[in-house]
């Protein structure tokens, strides 16, 4: 994985000296909040409803196994001994104490990691597949040019405060894991028909209050021009992006009201003016990058698996992914445990993860966008031996891509914008399908639970959405269907009036009844809905 | 009636004014009447406290209760993590605040 040069790792250090003045001068009343505020959200810190809030990025969600014992002795020291891994491949803490704040960027700093652009209106994490460098049908590995934008991105002087936040995800499979066209820029590494590789960018999407699917735009720039077409897209939405009103700022609204068409010629118009000005970086770069992504040391091994113990062989079955190495498989830790909170992960568990991923995985991990974590290189000859350390740990749930398998964000629990909670729903509902039995006849299903408008749980998403809303002060929740945000991306739609909280459990139970009542041979939830439709959902719910 | 809460500054922590100074807990939290904005430009300005507001809240069984579920949560802490509320050893006061 990429290792700081000098100059990455000054920018952090000068970063984290900057903080700990700024958060000094808050504290003994040189800065009024007002002021501290941009600054901090610049750095990752939030106020949350209980305490501050620290997110930190973990670049297109990789990581090692120092910089998760560094993540899990943050949670022991500073915060109260978890973590939470989100939707954007990062970890944030609930408990964090202002004074504490530059000690701990500090900490990361050591390792390599940082708080930068984790909030405020700049250019976010960039996020990736979380099999990258591992799925056997990938194109390349994205991740070195996601770490080339990630270069771009930092500390852009142009881009630091742009009218929304902006968020990129760079893929290089037409099987897309990373939700990449509800990016404000979704970027796929393909091959031309003269089989040169380039990106080809999709601008537009999101999901919070007015979801969008990102157009493609251009289907092919040269490599050579990656940045350069990145900048042409941001220059043209830093210019006419709305600054006027939040809820209308982000770029799939500019998109949207001008047309992709005119969009995109704006952004050619940029972008050949830009080539002139000779802006992007030398292609050596990006070939100094790449060895760091290069493959670990593969051996030949074992190519099948023993499933004489049914229980391992269903973690198998469900949360392995194939290897572009046929002796090796990718690993999921699911951190979704029946009646747990989805994305949350003890420093103990941490710990044990790196350890995993030092014995197991030539020392890497990846944090999925659904909240899990990844050990992208595993042994068939070990993965008995990884299975029981993780079953004992409570980390073996073989629940992947099922309905236990819940994305929900904080929501009312930790979150100041939420309207509703999420995490009790997530709970209950894996509880319930575990114990009737019905989440091993279901399959393929994607649950995702947000509790405000701005979807940080993905529900647009989900094959099942849940919307949390505030109704006269109680919680209440909007059930959609038919969302994915897989390479068939789509946006479910609303079933009809609201449930509150017992009701939405059930109103999810009916629906999957449904689903099992009406799938035909092979179909999955999704299937089984685009080929019905809503009406016999809707029927079930409310007639 | 109308309760003032808000976040100490150096630990972030949720807080009540409970008619003299800031309080964890929301039971110790009083009625500010009209007093609200004038409380809160003076404990802010002395910073001891971090953006502070008013809340409505109702009077039940002597004590304070927000009328906002928002406001309930963080007068008691996490729902899902009883552990980590004020009142680790009352699993029912969860109960009370949802």
């Amino acid at each position: 994985m990429y290792k700081y040069d000098q100059y990455d790792q000054a920018m952090v250090d000068a970063r984290v000296a900057e903080f700990r003045d700024q958060a000094q001068r808050r504290i003994d009343g040189k800065l009024t909040e007002d002021q501290f505020k941009p600054l901090r959200l610049m750095n990752g810190l939030y106020l949350q409803l209980h305490a501050y809030m620290l997110r930190v990025a973990v670049p297109y969600g990789t990581l090692n196994s120092t910089q998760m014992h560094v993540l899990a002795d943050i949670a022991d020291k500073y915060d109260r001994g978890y973590g939470h891994f989100t939707t954007r491949q990062n970890i944030q803490y609930n408990w964090i104490k202002l004074e504490d704040a530059g000690d701990i960027l500090a900490d990361l700093a050591k390792v390599e990691m940082h708080a930068i652009q984790t909030s405020g209106n700049c250019i976010r994490n960039i996020s990736s597949d979380h099999f990258a460098g591992a799925a056997q049908d990938e194109l390349v590995d994205p991740r070195p040019y996601a770490e080339l934008l990630r270069q771009w991105s930092s500390f852009h002087p142009e881009f630091m405060y742009l009218p929304r936040k902006f968020k990129i995800a760079v893929i290089a499979s037409d099987t897309d894991r990373a939700a990449m066209r509800l990016h404000d820029i979704g970027i796929q590494i393909v091959k031309n028909a003269d089989g040169e590789i380039g990106a080809s960018f999709y601008v537009g999407g999101g999901m919070g209050r007015t979801p969008m699917i990102a157009p493609n735009i251009r289907d092919f720039v040269p490599l050579d021009q990656l940045i350069t077409y990145s900048e042409a897209c941001l220059r043209v939405y830093n210019r006419y992006g709305r600054r006027d009103n939040k809820y209308k700022a982000r770029i799939k609204i500019l998109v949207h009201e001008l047309g992709a068409e005119e969009y995109t010629r704006q952004v050619e118009e940029e972008f050949a003016h830009l080539l002139e000005q000779g802006i992007e970086p030398p292609i050596a770069e990006l070939e100094r990058i790449k060895p760091f992504f290069a493959d670990p040391a593969f051996e030949d091994g074992t190519k099948t698996v023993d499933r004489s113990d049914p229980d391992f062989a269903l973690w198998v079955d469900r949360n392995t992914h194939r290897h572009k190495h046929d002796s090796y498989v990718s690993a999921v830790v699911s951190l979704k445990p029946v009646g747990g909170i989805p994305g949350d992960a003890t420093a103990e568990q941490m710990h044990l993860m790196a350890d995993l991923a030092k014995e197991y995985s030539f020392d890497e991990l990846r944090v999925m966008h659904t909240q899990n974590i990844v050990l992208p290189h595993v042994k068939i000859a070990d993965l008995h031996a990884l299975w029981t350390k993780l079953e004992a740990a409570g980390l073996g749930t073989p629940n992947l891509d099922q309905i236990g398998d819940i994305i929900a964000c904080p929501g009312l629990d930790y979150c100041s914008l939420a309207n509703a909670r999420s995490i009790p729903l997530a709970q209950k509902i894996s509880e319930r399908f575990k114990a009737n039995g019905k989440e091993d006849t279901l399959g393929e299903l994607k649950l995702k639970i947000s509790g405000c408008i701005n979807a940080c749980g993905h529900h647009h998403a989900g094959h099942i959405g849940i919307l949390g809303v505030d109704k006269k002060g109680v919680e209440n929740y909007q059930l959609s269907l038919g969302g994915s945000e897989a390479e068939d991306t789509a946006l479910g739609k609303i079933t009809g009036r609201g449930f509150d909280e017992d009701g939405v459990i059930e109103a999810v139970e009916t629906v999957t009844d449904v689903y099992l009542a009406q799938k035909e041979d092979g179909e999955r939830f999704l299937d089984t809905y685009n080929r019905i439709g809503m009406a016999p959902f809707k029927e079930a719910l409310y007639d | 009636m109308i309760i003032l809460t808000g976040n100490d500054l150096k630990s972030g922590a949720v807080v009540w004014w409970d008619g003299a100074e800031w309080s964890l807990h929301i039971e110790s939290a009083v009625d500010v009447g009209d007093e609200a904005e004038a409380i809160m430009a003076r404990e802010e300005s002395a910073r001891r406290v971090n953006v502070p507001y008013s809340v409505e809240a109702t009077l039940t069984d002597g004590i304070a209760r927000p009328n906002h579920i928002k406001d309930r949560v963080r007068g008691l802490g996490p729902t899902v993590r009883p552990d980590l509320t004020l009142k680790p050893d009352n699993p029912a006061a969860i109960e009370e605040i949802v």
